[in-house]
């Protein structure tokens, strides 16, 4: 290949320029669309379960089952809508989807518990949703199981023993994102991989553009060289990029109070080479696509496996080593660890090398196959 | 008589289709060559592949020395091209078009605002160099088209229906440039419609579907055809040609 001309690169770039400066509906979208998808993903991906619907069929109405009731309005995680008489009325309530689970104390129920016999009630649960099934099933056991113990412990000191000690006990702490709250989890993901999509379209366009006016034939007839072209074509939009990331930045931070704990210095400058992988990815794309549509339809198709593989929906170490591997094809699964590492593990350089090679020879690769595949032909 | 374009045996296949059928000419140095042929006949085909737009399927072709197949981009830093479709950004004005064509083609300042200068003369663009290409009426684009072509100085200037399109008095201007350039020393292949610029032209080659019919200078094929003027000669090649596969064809 031939030299590198810094003259013909620096062209490409100020035309560049100029043309995004003079399209305004898609510098708009460049920057706002982030934005709405934040909004949107941010609110739509909260799987967070509150709030869970539950009715209640209490047979044996009483202070100590009105207490038991208590227990679970208390956690916040069960709201009781209403009181029903019948398994009929639960049945219609759970079809409808009225109600999410139901709580069924039985008529014996005051009576064993005050004779301290073994009691049972029992929780009816639509399993539709797993994530509220599962969240309801093991509130519902640990609500259960701390006022079995509670009335152990008052039966032992009736009976004048002392206080029951567990002689076995699990403390568990979780840190990095305390409260679990998945909106943390999921925000650095949803940046990612929102830039991912707008950047990859932004390029593909600008260069099948080229293509469908006709400029492109112009162009290919003068001595510029496929590198020179593409990068010339990306370094105003790593700009516009970077822009639109740190407003989504902002809005991650400030509006859903997701804290950057690292860097933010080697966050941007991981941001930057993120940008740079997905803007190489739309040139590919380009190098493909025939119209603005094609390249549309291409990027989309990149959506997919780029939420299911890079480990935004599903942990990666649970998949099976080689859906593993596909994931170390996609750039966001890098960028996402990255992050992840920084915003809520505070993580520096040292912990995050291993996903910057990646990303980097990701980079590299993408660049190769683009020039390569850019051939200065109109076929 | 040295030559600038030299092809034999060119041709080039979409698919089934055959646009150029084992094309052979010769455009001399200095000269204009018109291009002539029916729509679809393979002109502008032609012409990419002398480019290096595309790559010919079999036969071989030099521009100015350099060969198609392995030297296009030597040959790219030598020649003017202008695309029988306008080609230029149409969201840039016309001196921001030019700049960014020098800039590709590596003039240095002093060079560029020179050149700049030249070609907005010469194209009479004066007073509309900040109104955008693309609100700019046919003639206008098209010397703009020829002005960006010409920046480098090259050698060889390829034109592609310059004027379709384009009104009486802008065609004459246009020719007009034409006529000048070749007077210093540039060759011309053009491509055209138009049998009155054609009688203009030092050579012409005349070309349908893919095959070339006849090559020489208007005088010589209006004597061999024994018509009138070129448009007899235009139609009587067609008219010829068609017969002959229609014969072939029962
Ligand atoms: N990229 C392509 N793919 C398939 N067929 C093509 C392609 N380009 C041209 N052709 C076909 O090749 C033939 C020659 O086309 P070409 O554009 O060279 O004709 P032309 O002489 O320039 O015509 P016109 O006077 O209309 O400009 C036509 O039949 C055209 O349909
Ligand atoms: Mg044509």
């Amino acid at each position: 290949m031939q030299r590198f001309v810094w003259g013909r690169y620096w062209s490409v770039v100020k035309k560049e320029i100029i043309q995004i400066k003079r399209d305004r509906p898609s510098l708009g979208i460049a920057l706002v669309m982030p934005l709405m998808l934040l909004f949107l993903f941010g609110y739509a991906v909260n799987t967070d379960v509150n709030d869970i619907k539950m009715v209640v069929w209490n047979q044996s109405p009483s202070a100590v089952s009105r207490e038991l009731v208590d227990q679970f309005v208390n956690t916040h995680v069960f709201q009781v809508t209403t009181v029903v008489n019948g398994y009929q009325a639960i049945e219609a309530m759970l079809d409808e989807g009225s109600a999410d689970v139901a709580l069924v104390i039985g008529p014996d129920y005051t009576r064993l518990r005050d004779r301290s016999e073994p009691v049972h009630v029992q929780m009816l649960i639509d399993g539709s949703d797993p994530n509220i099934a599962r969240t309801a099933t093991s509130h519902a056991q640990l609500i259960v199981q701390n006022q079995a113990i509670t009335l152990q412990e008052e039966k032992r000191q009736k009976q004048g023993m002392g206080e029951l000690k567990p002689p076995l006990g699990l403390e568990a702490r979780v840190l990095f994102n305390p409260n679990m709250e998945s909106i943390v989890f999921n925000i650095p993901g949803l940046i990612g991989l929102i830039m991912q999509n707008v950047t990859m379209i932004l390029t593909a366009f600008s260069l099948v553009r080229e293509k469908e006016r006709g400029t492109m034939e112009q162009l290919i007839v003068t001595p510029i060289r496929p590198l020179e072209l593409m990068l010339g074509k990306i370094t105003p939009y790593v700009g516009v990029g970077l822009f639109s990331f740190c407003l989504v930045l902002l809005v991650g931070t400030y509006w859903f109070g997701v804290p950057v704990k690292g860097s933010i210095s080697l966050l941007v400058t991981l941001s930057i080479l993120f940008l740079v992988t997905t803007l190489l990815l739309g040139i590919f794309i380009s190098t493909i696509a025939r119209t603005q549509l094609q390249a549309m339809q291409m990027a989309f198709a990149l959506i997919l496996p780029s939420v299911l593989l890079s480990g935004f929906m599903f942990p990666r170490d649970s998949m099976p080593v080689v859906i593993q591997w596909f994931g170390g094809l996609v750039p966001l699964t890098y960028f996402l660890e990255i992050l992840r590492g920084i915003f809520l593990k505070g993580a520096g350089f040292e912990a995050l090398w291993r996903d910057v090679v990646g990303m980097g020879v990701f980079c590299l690769f993408i660049l190769t196959v683009a020039i390569l595949r850019f051939r200065k032909k109109i076929e | 008589m040295s030559v600038a374009i030299h092809c034999e045996q060119l041709t080039k296949r979409f698919g089934d289709r055959v646009a150029v059928n084992n094309l052979t000419l010769t455009v001399p140095k200095g000269s204009i060559y018109g291009f002539l042929g029916p729509n679809g006949s393979g002109k502008s085909t032609t012409i990419r592949m002398l480019c290096g737009l595309l790559t010919p399927t079999t036969g071989k072709g030099t521009v100015l020395g350099f060969d198609v197949m392995t030297q296009s981009e030597e040959i790219k830093q030598r020649i003017g091209y202008m695309s029988q479709k306008f080609s230029l950004y149409e969201d840039l004005t016309v001196e921001e078009n030019l700049d960014f064509y020098a800039g590709v083609y590596q003039l240095n300042v002093a060079e560029r605002k020179q050149r700049k200068k030249e070609l907005i003369e010469m194209a009479s663009l004066m007073g509309r160099e900040k109104q955008l290409a693309g609100s700019l009426s046919g003639g206008w684009k098209q010397r703009l088209a020829l002005s960006c072509a010409l920046l480098h100085k090259p050698e060889l200037l390829i034109l592609d229906e310059p004027t379709a399109g384009v009104d009486p008095v802008s065609r004459r201007i246009f020719w007009e440039v034409i006529h000048q350039l070749a007077d210093e020393g540039i060759t011309v292949l053009v491509t055209t419609h138009y049998m009155d610029e054609a009688q203009t032209c030092d050579w012409i080659g005349f070309i349908f579907f893919g095959d070339l019919l006849a090559e020489g200078t208007p005088q010589e094929l209006i004597d061999q055809r024994g018509g009138g003027n070129l448009e007899d000669v235009f139609i009587d090649l067609v008219k010829r040609e068609e017969a002959r596969q229609r014969g072939e064809g029962a």
